[in-house]
């Protein structure tokens, strides 16, 4: 090895390095006892481990119940998401219809709308049928995603159109099409999506600051919030538990399927 | 297939009415809002025509949060697709001899971008205390005075930057591998024969007119992203202190929804969403231009 590739090696390593840093710091705090993160003697790796911090996460605090919320708004949101979607988007790729021009091109033109933009009516919508601080209001807003119905088309699009025509011979309906046939095919393209739409709404803290009040409704990134404006710089171990605890499923997920995660988010890139 | 109109009608008509509800309808009520003074839960409101966008452009507080914003990009736009360039370039060639080092490096480069950023702040808030943080021991330790990282007006807005780029060199850095990855090497050969043997010469000959629409693609990218900052901000200064890190998505949230000054409040959302638009404008001119050369 050359110096100049052994040096390029050596800043790759420290940039990895300092990228590292929170995560270790995280996980270092929240393994330490209350005395080793309360001193003078401050250290990146703790002396003793302890798992008692998140015993105290997820026994005392609602972090549990905020996990369990992230789990039903990101999956009621993608359930929701693919039901609406799958057969629009097999129907933009595979039908002629009236209007189908101008759907193709409003979901194009609904891509460069950001959710901040739309926040203020659809808060006041709900606010007016008195949806706030439910799940719905949590879930509703995000049903409708160009986004999907973009990226589900093109994956649509590149199956053979003979192949469609054959099954609708075969006798079977234009909604089994769309489900046995255009979303089995499309499935790598439905997955980064869900992949995608997953990591987007666990991740969220704009909408659900704005939707719910009620800490009974926290996602993990504003429950979180809750739990250290609760806990007043005393707690800092569980806390720091509980931020681990809300960022290991993704990055679990991460970790054990990378490709797909980094395809998922990257080639995803149009829209975040 | 006797009645195909309803055949669409279930298929299309659902994803076409959340869309029509939840996007078109919004951007509508959110344009007219912005001429109005309405507060939420107000029985009326009343036209007030451009008075919403002369208090946002022409007062302190308004223009505050704008000038934030685009410092906030400043930083975070070059350093970001900089460092994401530069990592890239060093994990491609770290691929050819160590592939594993550099799978693992990519990793870890990528873990911000998949990690829960609300709870990575909060880490890095530990990271950051003055007194039981790590960063501030170290720098005492190396003789340097600790800094006030979230709490010192002048600082708070780089320190938040410092953030935005550890949370996204690793989107940029995985774009640019693709970009890398898609030079073919003939090229480099016929460069070699031209006689561009050096590194540098290779990279200013092959490598950067290559990768021309990958850079234009990640810049757009980049400032997009960095014009909605709002969750480390949201989490670690609220705007603060003394609006030193307001920027504009977290004034809309907060004149929208702390002080339910919804007209305000649509009018800061028409600028950020203006401010969006003319950034893809400037993306479709850039490659009607054709960044390329092939």
């Amino acid at each position: 090895m050359t110096p100049a590739r052994l040096l390029s090696l050596g800043l790759l390593s420290l940039g990895a390095a300092m990228v590292l840093l929170p995560f270790v710091w995280m996980v270092s705090v929240s393994l330490k006892p209350h005395a080793e993160i309360f001193t003078t003697d401050v250290r990146l790796l703790p002396r003793s481990f302890t798992l008692q911090n998140y015993w105290h996460a997820l026994t005392e605090t609602a972090i549990p119940r905020y996990l369990m919320n992230g789990a039903i708004v990101t999956g009621g949101i993608l359930a929701l998401q693919l039901l609406v979607t799958v057969p629009c988007a097999y129907a933009l790729a595979h039908r002629t219809f009236p209007g189908r021009q101008v759907l193709f091109g409003s979901v194009v033109a609904a891509l460069l709308v950001p959710f901040h933009v739309t926040a203020i009516p659809i808060f006041l919508g709900l606010a007016w049928v008195g949806w706030l601080n439910t799940y719905t209001a949590l879930i509703l807003p995000f049903i409708a995603t160009a986004f999907g119905l973009f990226l589900l088309r093109q994956a649509f699009a590149q199956i053979p159109g003979e192949l469609v025509d054959a099954a609708r011979v075969d006798g079977m309906s234009e909604m089994g099409i769309a489900w046995r046939i255009a979303f089995p095919l499309g499935l790598p393209t439905v997955i980064a999506f869900s992949i995608f739409s997953v990591t987007a709404h666990w991740n969220d803290l704009f909408w659900p600051l704005i939707a719910t009040t009620d800490s009974a409704l926290a996602t993990p990134p504003r429950g979180i919030l809750f739990f250290r404006d609760e806990e007043s710089g005393d707690d800092v171990g569980p806390l720091m538990a509980g931020a681990t605890l809300i960022t290991a499923p993704l990055i679990l997920g991460f970790l054990l399927a990378q490709k797909r995660f980094t395809q998922g988010l990257a080639s995803t890139g149009l829209k975040r | 297939m006797t009645r195909p109109w309803l055949t669409n009608l279930l298929l299309v008509g659902p994803a076409a009415l959340a869309v029509a509800l939840f996007i078109f309808l919004p951007v509508a009520v959110v344009f007219v809002l912005a001429f109005t003074d309405y507060l939420i839960g107000a029985p009326s409101a009343t036209w007030v025509g451009l008075e919403n966008f002369q208090q946002l452009l022409g007062s302190r507080l308004g223009r505050n949060a704008l000038i934030n914003t685009l410092v906030y990009a400043a930083i975070v736009i070059p350093a970001s697709v900089g460092l994401g360039l530069i990592v890239a370039l060093g994990l491609h060639s770290l691929a050819t001899r160590l592939p594993r080092i550099a799978t693992l490096l990519q990793t870890v480069y990528f873990l911000p971008v998949a990690a829960t950023l609300v709870a990575m702040a909060v880490a890095w808030q530990m990271l950051l205390h003055p007194s039981l943080g790590l960063v501030n021991t170290w720098l005492s330790a190396l003789g340097l005075s600790g800094q006030q990282w979230l709490t010192d007006r002048d600082i708070v807005l780089f320190t938040l930057a410092l953030i935005g780029i550890w949370q996204t060199v690793g989107y940029n850095m995985v774009l640019f591998l693709a970009g890398l990855s898609a030079i073919p090497a003939t090229l480099y050969d016929a460069a070699a024969v031209d006689g561009a043997k050096g590194g540098w010469t290779r990279f200013w000959t092959v490598t950067w007119p290559m990768l021309g629409p990958t850079t234009l693609f990640v810049l757009i990218v980049t400032a997009a992203n960095t014009f909605r900052v709002f969750e480390t901000v949201a989490t670690l200064t609220e705007g603060g202190p003394a609006f030193a890190s307001d920027t504009i998505v977290y004034a809309l949230y907060r004149e929208g929804f702390v002080y339910f000054k919804a007209g305000y409040a649509s009018a800061i959302t028409v600028v950020f969403f203006a401010a969006l638009l003319l950034l893809t404008a400037i993306q479709i001119l850039l490659i009607e231009r054709r960044v390329h050369y092939r």
